[in-house]
């Protein structure tokens, strides 16, 4: 591992620590997990997965570990032998002609296409319960919409450059939506003892459901994440979900 | 039997808030909190409640509440007139209010969020470990509407204090001492040095989410955006209009602009406490 990670100081309690690539992101972060587990790793209050770093955040002392983690023998790849999650997907969304069209495949096609593959969660943020998935291969990178939508419904399955993502609770965003999740109630629960059904590492497979098994459109149930917020769309940061 | 507050004015924004959520920046969740921390802390031990008790936080025009059992009441923070069914009462120290009077916080005088806490303290359900109102991702009770009934939790006797106690004053002009980085590099040495030397100001749209301020764009090396990485509270963010944002309790979890500096955590309680078109200088600290 020595050699290739950058880190870099944030402030007086935290290390940014600079991956060449999301492989290698995904690596150092296990590591961390594990050695955190093992009780090897020096307190840190946030381990904070981004694309391409690992913010350490509530570092007492950031200086010892910067020097150390240089030096850490990582695997090179995170363990494929985790569980696996399954998002089943009716692929019904309204950017389904346009992505069929940019992966030059019949409009049918895209939900197979798309469901062949495993993903995995690079990393969260956006909206609590909200996975940047990687596993989709470049050639079918596709990009953000010209115009986001004000409000994209709960469950959208979407995507924009490398990453796939189900929105947990309705919110603005640009990205294609090529299908829903029936139920996204499951994806977001902070009564739950795991409150996000994604997080960082977790492997996940979208399995297709035929058009018209999901009930019309996401359930809304009084429960559920979409209760009116009085906090406006434009309220939020100037963060978006495209990055 | 549970005391009840009813909320007859609910003031421009008043939330609920207590240290936040710690150790879920992973899953997307926001720390959240108060944030004037030390305000909260202070107005807490006054009212006799252990470190970390829900109190309320008011935004510049305070909030009024009307409890059915007497209680006692710490309004501190921003400096404010208070008022029990229209009489004059201390701010900053305990107030007795009787079953039925309404205890009135009212505009700041200086500063903008004021803290009421409450001996016994605010009792709704905490979601992942606290009451907190988190305004970005929709997290914790709603913000105060009037007519809003609060449970109060059970109170311990109210300490005897000092009566002076050290409520620090607003800042009329907010320093804040920064170390550079972790993009320090996005941005060119002229960049940088208005950064350091020039003087900005708290612009209006400033929330919870950040401090946003006014004044020179800084300017950077190159344009594009980083792939998105995460954030800590206090980050200095450059949006592409060159502005700095100062992350405060309810920032996103990860982004992707480059965070030039970082705000010493001490000096984060000054910056909620900053009314739009104060000056901002950023300093830099060891």
């Amino acid at each position: 591992m020595s050699g290739d990670l950058v880190v870099r100081p944030v402030g007086r309690q935290a290390l940014l620590v600079e991956l060449p690539d999301a492989d290698r992101t995904g690596a150092l972060h296990a590591e961390l997990l594990r050695r955190r587990a093992a009780g090897t790793l020096p307190p840190v209050g946030e381990i904070v997965p981004g694309a391409r770093t690992i913010l350490l955040d509530g570092v007492p002392d950031p200086g010892p570990l910067a020097r150390r983690l240089r030096d850490w023998d990582v695997p090179s790849a995170p363990p494929a032998d985790g569980d696996v999650v399954t998002v089943p997907v009716v692929y019904d969304g309204p950017d389904l002609a346009d992505v069929a069209a940019l992966w030059g495949v019949a409009e049918d096609e895209v939900g197979a296409l798309h469901s062949s593959y495993t993903y995995r969660v690079a990393f969260c943020g956006f909206a609590p319960g909200f996975g940047y998935l990687t596993g989709l291969p470049g050639e079918l990178h596709v990009p953000r919409r010209s115009t986001p939508r004000t409000r994209v419904p709960a469950g959208s399955v979407a995507l924009a450059g490398p990453y796939s993502a189900v929105y947990p609770r309705a919110t603005p965003g640009g990205w294609q939506i090529i299908g829903t999740m029936p139920d996204p109630s499951a994806l977001w629960d902070p009564a739950r003892e795991r409150a996000a059904l994604l997080s960082p590492g977790t492997l996940v497979r979208y399995a297709p459901l035929p058009r018209g098994s999901a009930p019309d459109p996401a359930p809304q149930s009084p429960e559920g994440l979409d209760l009116p917020r009085s906090q406006s769309a434009a309220d939020r940061s100037s963060d978006g979900e495209g990055r | 039997m549970t005391t009840k507050l009813t909320v007859t004015r609910s003031g421009a924004l008043t939330t609920i808030q207590d240290a936040g959520r710690r150790g879920l920046a992973h899953l997307g969740v926001p720390r959240s909190g108060a944030l004037d921390a030390p305000a909260m802390d202070l107005a807490n031990r006054l009212a006799g409640n252990p470190k970390g008790t829900a109190v309320l936080e008011t935004t510049l025009t305070g909030c009024a509440l009307r409890p059915d059992r007497p209680v006692t009441i710490v309004v501190g923070g921003a400096p404010c007139a208070v008022t029990v069914d229209g009489r004059p009462a201390p701010w900053g120290a305990p107030v007795r209010v009787p079953a039925g009077a309404v205890l009135d916080a009212g505009p700041a005088t200086g500063g903008l969020r004021s803290y009421l806490a409450v001996s016994g303290g605010i009792a709704v359900d905490p979601v992942l470990g606290s009451r907190a109102t988190d305004l970005l991702s929709g997290l914790g009770p709603d913000p105060l509407a009037e007519g809003t009934v609060l449970p109060v939790g059970r109170a311990r006797p109210v300490p005897v204090l000092p009566v002076a106690a050290p409520w620090p004053a607003p800042p009329a002009e907010l320093v804040l001492p920064v170390r550079l980085g972790p993009r320090a590099d996005w941005f060119t040495e002229d960049g940088l040095r208005t950064f350091l030397s020039a003087v900005f100001t708290v612009s209006a749209h400033s929330n919870r989410i950040g401090l946003r301020t006014e004044g020179p764009a800084l300017e950077r090396v190159a344009e594009g955006e980083l792939p998105s990485e995460g954030m800590v509270l206090g980050a200095v963010q450059v949006p592409p209009d060159g502005r700095p944002v100062v992350f405060l309790h309810d920032h996103p979890t990860t982004g992707g602009y480059p965070v030039i500096a970082v705000v010493a955590p001490e000096a984060l309680a000054a910056a909620a406490q900053a009314a739009p078109g104060i000056p901002v200088r950023f300093t830099p600290s060891r």
